[in-house]
């Protein structure tokens, strides 16, 4: 059987649980999945265990303790087995899954979102359109979370490799987000808001919402574009940034195409706006035409009541 | 002074509406224009040059249709402007190799590239032809600085880090902090005049082909409310429908 290698997606040095979805995509492509996990600490990889790998190999090497794309490549190249490889598709891993692809002289293709035998599909135009591809021989493939089914099972005990990259970049500084809140790109709940909630000091309102359901706060264009208060970090769209949680709900957002090429392919879509015939209303599962004065309070109570 | 690379790539306005015919896009009738990105990366590229000094070439690899946009380069103030001519339906492997001997020939010495292109949304090209050519590369750069050689700013691990690259890198570039210039009225008559040069570089076979389009699936019709007393009841469906809370 031929193997396919799947690049674990760390997290804080821990292997996150999106790395079985992984897995899972890679026995859609039909191969014995290799778990191969960057590490720093071999203890780092315990993680792996049960994700439905037939092997586990913690790749260990200081070159892991800060990502750098020249030396993770060559340091994952090094120990990786032959074949098709798999990664998440964050923009860390993305970055990395294009890196090693050219190492090994093969295609990437990024964003997967269904495997049909040979036919990987992934989304083109921001998503107004979905591409399908075959491939002869080995690619590296990125795949994108909430879209497998976590695999389980499998090996248990990673075997140690000790591997090596040259490190070429080095980090000066340091900058800590200024307020603690998970990002966007990492959430699987987000609240945004648009220029529709009419002042940067309203946000608040979605921030304790975001804090009751464990969600992010994200923003459309208008909103950090008018407010200094709302930084680009928290953009969603074409030129912010591309998310796909189960539950996205956008409140005074009016569902520009360009907002729209970064959150359409969220699970489910609330959307508040006053006006019935904003866009986003075509896309929402769920759609709430009310200002959000008077939809967000009576949506805050009812999940408080629901979390306990 | 550094030989500064911009590469810019021609795709369809993203305001566009995306048609498919049969099982392959059409863009037939679409506007064509510099991929957003490719924007920043060209602001960054002439923000070097006003640093360090060098020359700033502009490089596309497309058909003749693809001059437009490497006009725009110009008017906003390259120095150089190249196609490399090529169809379009290449595998990242293929392109990437063409580029990167593409800059090798032209001489570069850093690269500047858009964070993903508009049509693909991939995001390869940058970290691809950095490996190709055993250099440096940083990804989804949200700022530069050029005091005692190339300092980004990107996005790490719940922050950002300000992260020293040494020369020749790849660099792709994110929005960020960056304000792009407008060309004024000398930048467009000078592109006018400006010749394209054109290479042609021989690229190896693609392995991926692309095996069909199709618009994505269209999603059932939602539930709609009036008035915000709704929101108890989305909030309902939201744990007991949607199982997500
Ligand atoms: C090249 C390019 C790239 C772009 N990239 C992005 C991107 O990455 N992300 C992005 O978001 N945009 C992007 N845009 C901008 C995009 O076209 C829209 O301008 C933007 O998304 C609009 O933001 P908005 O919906 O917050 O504002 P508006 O369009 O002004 O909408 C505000 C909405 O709020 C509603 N509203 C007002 N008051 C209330 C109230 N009290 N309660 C409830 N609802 C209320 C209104 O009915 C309206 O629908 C881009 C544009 C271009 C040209
Ligand atoms: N055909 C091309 N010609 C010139 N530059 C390109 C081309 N394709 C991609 N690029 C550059 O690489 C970036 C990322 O593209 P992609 O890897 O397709 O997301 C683009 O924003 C461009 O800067």
């Amino acid at each position: 059987m031929t193997q396919t290698i799947v690049i674990a997606e760390m997290s804080n040095n821990t292997v996150h649980a999106s790395t079985a979805e992984l897995v899972s995509a890679a026995i859609a492509l039909g191969g014995e999945p290799t778990l191969v996990v960057p590490c720093t600490e071999a203890a780092q990889a315990d993680g792996a265990a049960n994700m439905g790998a037939a092997n586990i190999l913690a790749a260990k090497s200081a070159a892991f303790s800060h990502y750098d794309a020249s030396g993770w490549a060559a340091a994952l190249d090094a120990v990786a087995p032959q074949g098709t490889v798999i990664t998440g598709a964050s923009p860390q891993s993305k970055d990395l899954a294009a890196r090693l692809a050219a190492r090994r002289g093969v295609s990437v293709i990024q964003d997967a979102i269904a495997i049909q035998g040979n036919n990987i599909t992934s989304p083109v135009y921001s998503g107004k359109a979905m591409q399908t591809v075959s491939a002869t021989g080995p690619v590296v493939v990125s795949v994108r979370s909430n879209v497998f089914a976590a695999a389980q099972g499998g090996a248990s005990e990673a075997s140690v490799v000790d591997t090596d990259g040259n490190v070429a970049t080095s980090v000066q500084e340091f900058m800590a987000r200024a307020s603690e809140r998970l990002d966007v790109a990492e959430a699987n709940i987000i609240i945004s808001g648009g220029r529709g909630m009419g002042s940067p000091d309203n946000f608040s309102h979605l921030e304790a919402i975001a804090d009751t359901i464990g969600a992010a706060v994200g923003a459309s264009r208008a909103a950090v574009d008018t407010w200094e208060a709302i930084p680009h970090s928290m953009q969603v769209g074409q030129t912010g940034k591309t998310v796909n949680p189960n539950l996205y709900i956008a409140v005074g957002i009016s569902g520009a195409i360009q907002h729209l090429a970064g959150m359409r392919s969220s699970k489910y879509i609330v959307a508040i706006n006053k006006d019935a015939d904003a866009p986003i209303f075509q896309h929402a599962d769920y759609g709430i035409v009310a200002t959000w004065e008077e939809a967000l309070p009576v949506l805050h109570e009812s999940l408080k009541g629901m979390m306990g | 002074m550094p030989n500064i690379i911009v590469l810019v790539k021609q795709v369809p306005d993203t305001n566009a509406k995306i048609v498919v015919t049969g099982d392959r896009v059409d863009l037939s009738s679409v506007k064509m224009v510099m991929s957003p990105y490719d924007e920043f990366a060209v602001e960054t590229a002439l923000q070097h040059r006003e640093a360090a000094g060098g020359e700033v070439t502009a490089v596309t690899v497309g058909g003749a249709g693809a001059e437009k946009i490497l006009k725009d380069a110009k008017a906003i103030g390259v120095d150089h402007i190249v196609r490399i001519d090529a169809d379009d339906e290449m595998d990242s492997n293929a392109l990437q190799t063409l580029i990167a001997k593409a800059v090798g020939e032209l001489g570069g010495e850093v690269v500047y590239c858009g964070k993903s292109a508009a049509d693909t949304g991939a995001g390869s090209t940058g970290p691809g032809v950095a490996e190709r050519m055993g250099w440096a590369s940083v990804s989804n750069i949200i700022g530069a600085g050029f005091d005692g050689g190339l300092s980004v700013t990107m996005p790490s691990g719940g922050g950002n880090a300000k992260v020293s690259v040494p020369l020749p890198a790849v660099i792709s570039c994110d929005k960020g902090g960056f304000k792009v210039r407008k060309p004024n009225v000398k930048g467009i008559m000078q592109a006018k005049r400006a010749s394209v040069e054109v290479h042609s570089i021989e690229a190896p076979a693609s392995t991926v082909s692309i095996v069909s389009h199709a618009l994505p699936p269209a999603k059932p019709a939602g539930k709609s409310y009036e008035g915000g007393a709704a929101a108890a009841e989305v909030a309902k469906l939201l744990r007991d429908e949607a199982n997500i809370l």
